[in-house]
């Protein structure tokens, strides 16, 4: 547990990053480092986009399955990988 | 009908005549005299008389007054069957002849009282008829009928048919019951077509006692309902029947194995409850080193890319020359008071490569440690091992990627299982298990032996090459060859054995048992894995140690060696004098052959240069020298080819990696002639170098001093 904490500061600290947010497979951030509002926005919408694109590479081929998501706006990255009962996002600014 | 009356008893005319006397309506009041007369006449009315006598006559007031004559004047009268009250001419409208007539003949039937009775006599046809109805059952209803006679008897007078049968019945009714079959048998011999007499048919019917209906309802608990609610793809079916397989692995593995398991079970059992009650955050282990490489992926975009795909176009105007492009840095907090002392690329994992960290210095002798980066995650390491004493030297199994041997300055070999969690080593070598008393210099992973069990070689300063077994939960050792010199003593009294400090070690790539030790005299020597006491050959090679020996990849016969002599010397085999000498200005600390290349190699040396040589394109001069270190008095320590990646990394007593990329002069394949095929593959590198080698041979000969 210490090693995912230390791990989860080490990205915090990295250049650019904005924030990380962990949520858990109700889509109910249970970690975050943002505000409350944004924190949930992000989960919610996010928690959509996951869906639909692990439904769309699992539905061309049944044995891929989806690694992470990168969705890349003027503004910012936004960094997603799933895992079976959570999935993380991180926001970070990569030209800073 | 008309009951015929018989004449009256004394009695009922006694009760009439009383009844007459007090009550005296006017019309019964005459008829009543009429039948008093009657009864005076007729009749004894001694009873009457009775009643009379002691009492006054009681005259009604409204009768007639009638003088003795008149009252003693007879009248006649006449009884006739005649209704006084019927008419006596009754005209009737004849339509044939189309005028009213007189009825000749009135009917002078007066009915008194008709009851409708149920009754039947049994002979008629009706009653035939129904007993053949009722079937051959009805004794009962038979005799019910019986005692129904029997009962009308004294109420009724004279029914002349049926007396006789009543009579025949009261006295025997066995008889009668007898006779009843009988009758009974005959109507039911006769079963006719009942026609019923729409007349004289009755029902019967009868209502039994109509219970009051009660509602009676309960009503129990509602089954508990949940919506459910799922999506049947392509994916979800695969998963559920991955699920199902494995389920019935499981099952199956359980089966074999179940008593031994129960008790791991239970201790498993406790651990799983702990988890669900720590923090859920440890469940994201997996994914969040994989957002870590991702955000590392942007931080270092730049060198991603150039990793990748940056070729460094210069080179077209460079002649030979090629350039190294420095690419990531890995550094680690806790390492930089120590230096790199080996590097090892992993064979499976292309991209992860560990390093030892110890010291040089004989002085300053502290903890070691081991460190494993990815070149996906150039801040961090991915695994971090501290060990007591500096490690000298490390080792990836070639098949088993994460076992990881080591060689430490105290002298003592350990294995590390990278599968396992925890800092200790898997194996560790002890003073009783015979464990170097020197530093070991190199260790070496072999393939493994007859018993399947995995085993590696050390080699170190105390002069011994050790073959290390890893037998269940044990390192055994033996001895492959005690490195011993024989010197003259100056004085000529005898030779001495002296002891060589083995310093580095590499084994054939094909020949399994030839090796070559490198030492502290600056020899080298060939040896086999079968003969412990006497070396196959012996080159003299370096003025100093020996640093680093190398077979070549490719060609079977080649090796370099470099030594803090400033030379770097490449050999053959089979030829005592060296193939190839280069002088580089400075301590070699480390050399190694490309593996793609069988001409090309690299040496790092103790002025921060990192030395590229081809011997394909240039046999005398370095394709490359160049300054990788910014921090002069870093010393470069150790260097390797990616297997598969145009990278190096090279260590230094920093505690610093750094990784460069070979500019495409430095990689070079032989040209392709036009119309030519080349065939590709470790022939043509063999090739390659023979065709050097047989340039030097026999004009080396001659030239060799």
């Amino acid at each position: 547990m210490a090693k995912v904490e230390e791990t989860l500061k080490r990205i915090q600290s990295q250049k650019g990053v904005q924030g990380i947010i962990i949520v858990n497979a109700e889509g109910i951030p249970i970690k975050s480092t943002l505000d409350n509002s944004s924190t949930v926005q992000y989960a919610a919408h996010i928690q959509q986009l996951l869906m639909k694109a692990r439904s769309m590479v699992r539905e061309v081929d049944p044995q891929n399955d989806l690694t992470f998501l990168r969705v890349r706006s003027k503004k910012n990255e936004i960094m997603i990988a799933p895992d079976k009962d959570y999935f993380l996002i991180v926001i970070q600014n990569p030209t800073e | 009908m008309p009951v015929p009356h018989k004449p009256a008893t004394v009695k009922s005319k006694l009760g009439s005549n009383v009844h007459i006397q007090s009550k005296a309506p006017v019309t019964k009041g005459v008829k009543a005299n009429g039948k008093k007369k009657d009864d005076e006449d007729g009749m004894d009315t001694g009873e009457g008389e009775e009643w009379m006598q002691g009492k006054t006559l009681v005259k009604p007031p409204d009768q007639l007054e009638l003088t003795e004559a008149e009252l003693k004047e007879e009248i006649t009268r006449i009884l006739t069957a005649n209704n006084p009250h019927a008419p006596q001419n009754i005209v009737r409208y004849s339509f044939k002849e189309s005028c009213y007539k007189p009825i000749s003949s009135v009917d002078q039937l007066a009915v008194h009282f008709v009851l409708e009775g149920n009754l039947l006599y049994k002979d008629s046809n009706e009653a035939r008829r129904q007993m053949a109805k009722q079937g051959l059952t009805e004794e009962k209803p038979a005799e019910a009928v019986l005692s129904e006679m029997d009962e009308e008897n004294p109420e009724t007078p004279q029914v002349t048919g049926q007396v006789d049968g009543e009579e025949g019945t009261v006295e025997g009714e066995d008889g009668g019951g007898e006779e009843r079959p009988d009758s009974v048998d005959i109507k039911a011999g006769n079963k006719e077509l009942k026609l019923t007499n729409q007349f004289n048919y009755s029902e019967r019917a009868s209502q039994t006692l109509n219970n009051p209906p009660r509602e009676r309802g309960c009503q129990t608990e509602p089954p508990p309902r949940a919506n459910f609610s799922a999506t049947a793809n392509q994916w979800e079916i695969y998963d559920i029947y991955m699920e199902e397989i494995q389920r019935q692995e499981k099952s199956k593995e359980k089966q074999k194995v179940q008593i031994s398991k129960k008790e791991e079970d239970k201790g498993k059992k406790k651990m799983i409850v702990a988890e669900n009650l720590s923090d859920d955050i440890s469940k994201v282990a997996k994914v969040s080193k994989i957002i870590e490489r991702m955000v590392n992926q942007n931080t270092f975009d730049d060198i991603a890319q150039d990793f990748k795909y940056f070729e460094d176009a210069s080179d077209e105007f460079r002649e030979q020359e090629g350039t190294l492009l420095p690419l990531w840095k890995f550094q680690y907090d806790k390492a930089k008071c120590l230096s790199v002392t080996a590097i090892c690329w992993n064979q499976t994992y292309k991209d992860l490569f560990v390093v030892g960290l110890g010291s040089y210095d004989f002085t300053k002798q502290g903890h070691g440690m081991l460190l494993l980066y990815s070149l996906k995650n150039p801040t961090y390491p991915e695994f971090t091992f501290t060990t007591t004493s500096g490690i000298m030297c490390v080792d990836i199994h070639e098949h088993l990627s994460y076992l990881v041997a080591v060689g430490c300055y105290d002298g003592c070999v350990a294995v590390y299982n990278l599968k396992e969690e925890g800092q200790e080593p898997v194996y560790k070598s002890t003073a009783i298990t015979g464990m170097h008393t020197n530093p070991v210099w190199q260790v070496k992973w072999q393939k493994d032996d007859l018993d399947n069990n995995h085993n590696f070689f050390s080699v170190s300063s105390d002069g011994r090459v050790v073959s290390w077994t890893l037998v269940k939960n044990e390192l055994v050792f033996t001895d492959i060859i005690n490195l011993s010199v024989e010197s003259a003593v100056p004085d000529g009294k005898g030779e001495m054995s002296r002891i060589a400090c083995g310093t580095s070690f590499d084994f054939h790539k094909q020949i399994d048992f030839l090796f070559l030790v490198g030492t502290e005299d600056g020899k080298i020597h060939k040896c086999s894995k079968s003969y412990s006491s006497q070396f196959l050959e012996t080159y003299e090679a370096h003025n100093m140690a020996v640093e680093a020996v190398r077979w070549n990849h490719f060609h079977p016969n080649v090796f370099i060696s470099c030594s803090s002599d400033w030379t770097v010397k490449i050999w053959d085999h089979t030829i005592k004098p060296p193939m190839f000498i280069f002088d580089l200005n400075a301590a070699v600390e480390h050399v190694t052959w490309s593996p793609h290349s069988s001409t090309v190699f690299a040496a790092v040396t103790a002025d921060r240069k990192v030395h590229v040589f081809d011997l394909g394109i240039n046999k005398s001069e370095a394709l490359c020298q160049q300054t990788v270190v910014a921090k002069k008095k870093t010393k470069l320590s150790h260097i390797e080819f990616n297997p598969v990646h145009p990278i190096i990394i090279v260590g230094d007593d920093r505690g610093c990696v750094t990784s460069l990329k070979l500019s495409p002069n430095l990689r070079k394949k032989p040209k392709e002639k036009k119309g030519q095929e080349m065939p590709k593959g470790p022939e043509v590198e063999i090739a390659k170098m023979e065709k050097l080698l047989s340039l030097l041979r026999e004009p080396g000969s001659n030239q060799q001093n």
